[in-house]
């Protein structure tokens, strides 16, 4: 899962003015398509992106355990649940990575989980969207990790050391991710006229929010151009969406679904589907926490954090005792 | 409210081989590392053996310095093999 | 059809499956990232035992029925799980006391069932005593941080044994068609394994400096599909997809 950058406030940011020298061996070593690592120097807004970025996609995975994770007792075969309990086990385990490789740039866990708690921090608009029917698992599977691709095997080659190691991680782990997902239409739009209709319901509330997870539009995405020159970023975000059209519309032909766009056609000239507007001011809405299950998804977030304190403070107890023991 | 300390993971993918740097995981003792370590880095079967450390115990050398710790190294080129032109019969060697 | 042998692989496919499912319920809502990823491995693992013992107990059956089957479209009163591993999850101490007890158990029983006469089963059981044994090592010392900890942990505990305690004597029950499998020497008697039990929770909550509580007034009656309330809801949950739409797969 991913969440491109969604809350690019420069305004109000304090101006680091970063030693020109230092600076330009920064940007030649970036150009030049270098690593960066955690004690290296780098420039304030760079640590201050990287930060933003790392976390928020972090974020997005621990947020997108939940949408899935509400069919998980309900999944309807042993196989079915079991490869669930996998996929949202893996997508705990990549927040796990996200969260480590933006801890090496100085800020803790706890700090970033905060931010999310108090609503400070943004994670992927796809997960304020409810799963409504077991054909909705598919569909994230198929569309939402399908966009999350797109987006994350470039960031295998992101400057940042850490995050780029991180996503080699996570994209060898995610291939079975949206393949499960197709695989769980197939099976439904194959079955009985029920399941085929859930499957349909499914693509037709799932088929924008999945090409909203590529952020707004580049004329409207204001640090792009700094975020690809830092190699933070490696494609823009129409780039990425129409990439991702081109790619998906053949894969619904082929489960016999339609994609509930009016205008989407292949224009022979570009090479490419032209394809409808999308709601930018359900976008906004939705980043600004007004998406239709935000309130859910937050407020089970920070129960799990609030529930879960007591133990954290045990385990640290017992450790400390232990210690205090073995010392005496 | 608190989280745990950090953690590095290293894993012997297999028999034969080093551990490696797999990534980090937060715990509040050495079993709990090492159960979050095999529970995180090795879903997959990606390992046969693990070592965690706490990341606090970690000693880094200094980017900065890095032109002095290893550039001397550079002009020692008779450290390598391929220094050595050896006639052709022994040129295995 | 070989009735007893059937009816024991429910009792410990139902193990398996129900407090697998019990422990799906976690997935989102644990302390922290980590402890979520382990409880889901302790869950998949679970889900993977239910799926061999009901595949095999639908073969001994003889009708055509597989593990899905099974499980998706039997009715509670069938069931033939414990009653401690249908019990809602309370809190992570009521979770960890419960998968000590359940684990310590089962490791038990399966580590006596991997040289059991019945090839199959023995199969089975020579998979399962490694995730079981690992489990039970995993909760004991979650036990242990637990009883330790704080004071609120402790008493968290403290109550968590005191809900779990009166299933201990469901666990262990040998019923008829348990005995007669014991005779064939197809199963071990779960009395045997009891003693054991007994001194490995004796040393562990020493450890957590909790005390082995008296003698309770036991429950029983899970291996008869005699269950509390909370089975027919965990079912209902489980099941609806699959009674709904009984023509499909998925």
């Amino acid at each position: 899962m991913y969440t491109t950058e969604l809350d690019k406030s420069p305004a109000g940011q304090p101006v680091t003015i970063e030693d020109p020298e230092l600076l330009a061996k920064f940007e030649a070593r970036v150009a030049a398509d270098d690593f960066i690592e955690p004690k290296d120097w780098m420039p304030e807004a760079y640590r201050r992106t990287l930060v933003r970025q790392i976390s928020q996609h972090a974020h997005s995975e621990i947020v997108g355990m939940l949408p899935e994770g509400n069919w998980l007792t309900r999944a309807p075969s042993l196989k079915r649940k079991a490869i669930l309990l996998a996929k949202i086990q893996d997508e705990g385990g990549h927040g796990l990575y996200l969260y480590c490789a933006a801890e090496t740039l100085g800020t803790s866990r706890e700090e970033m989980i905060d931010a999310l708690h108090s609503g400070k921090a943004k994670y992927s608009t796809i997960f304020n969207y409810p799963t409504l029917n077991w054909a909705d698992i598919g569909a994230i599977g198929w569309l939402v990790d399908g966009a999350a691709i797109m987006n994350q095997v470039p960031l295998q080659r992101t400057s940042y050391g850490p995050y780029a190691r991180a996503m080699v991680r996570i994209c060898k782990e995610e291939s079975f991710h949206q393949r499960q997902g197709y695989d769980l239409l197939l099976e439904m739009v194959n079955g009985t006229p029920e399941q085929k209709a859930m499957a349909q319901d499914a693509l037709n509330r799932w088929w924008w929010p999945a090409l909203m997870m590529f952020g707004p539009p580049d004329e409207n995405s204001p640090n792009t151009a700094q975020s690809l020159r830092w190699r933070i970023k490696r494609e823009t975000n129409d780039e990425l969406r129409q990439k991702f059209v081109d790619a998906t519309v053949p894969q619904a032909d082929l489960l016999g679904l339609s994609v509930p766009d009016p205008d989407l056609k292949w224009n022979e000239e570009r090479g490419h589907y032209d394809f409808g507007e999308i709601d930018w001011a359900e976008f906004y809405a939705v980043v600004k926490g007004q998406g239709p299950v935000a309130q859910e998804r937050m407020s089970e977030r920070r129960a799990a954090w609030d529930d879960g304190a007591w133990v954290r403070d045990a385990a640290d107890a017992h450790a400390a005792k232990h210690a205090a023991r073995a010392a005496a | 409210m608190s989280d745990w300390q950090l953690w590095e993971v290293f894993i012997r993918t297999k028999g034969g081989l080093d551990h490696r740097h797999a990534g980090s995981i937060h715990a509040a003792d050495a079993e709990m590392a090492l159960r979050h370590a095999r529970d995180t880095y090795t879903r997959r079967m990606e390992g046969v053996s693990v070592w965690v450390v706490r990341s606090a115990d970690i000693v880094a050398s200094d980017p900065g310095e890095a032109g002095e710790l290893f550039e001397p190294a550079e002009s020692k080129i008779y450290r390598h093999p391929t220094f050595y032109q050896l006639p052709e019969a022994v040129n295995h060697m | 059809m070989d009735k007893p042998l059937f009816n024991a692989l429910l009792q410990m496919g139902d193990d398996s499956l129900v407090l697998g499912q019990r422990l799906c319920e976690w997935s989102g809502k644990a302390p922290t990232i980590e402890v979520d990823l382990s409880l889901s491995n302790l869950a998949l693992d679970l889900i993977g035992q239910a799926t061999m013992l009901l595949d095999y107990a639908g073969q001994v059956e003889g009708e055509g029925r597989d593990a899905d089957r099974l499980a998706f479209h039997r009715d509670a009163e069938l069931f033939r799980n414990s009653l401690m591993v249908e019990q809602p999850n309370g809190d992570f101490a009521r979770t960890v006391m419960r998968h000590f007890f359940f684990a310590t158990y089962a490791s038990a029983l399966y580590e006596a069932l991997s040289k059991s006469s019945d090839e199959t089963l023995a199969a089975i059981a020579a998979k399962a005593v490694k995730e079981l044994r690992y489990h039970s090592e995993y909760a004991a010392e979650w036990v242990v941080r637990l009883g330790d900890g704080t004071e609120e942990s402790h008493s968290r505990m403290v109550k968590a044994l005191d809900w779990h305690w009166r299933f201990i004597d469901d666990l262990f029950e040998d019923d008829a068609d348990w005995a007669e499998l014991a005779e064939r020497g197809i199963v071990p008697l779960r009395a045997t394994l009891r003693g054991n039990f007994g001194k490995r929770v004796a040393q562990v909550f020493g450890e957590a400096t909790l005390e082995v509580p008296g003698e309770v007034w036991p429950l029983t009656g899970g291996r008869q599909g005699r269950h509390s309330e909370h089975l027919s809801l965990v079912l209902a949950e489980m099941q609806v997809l699959p009674r709904a739409h009984p023509a499909a797969t998925w």
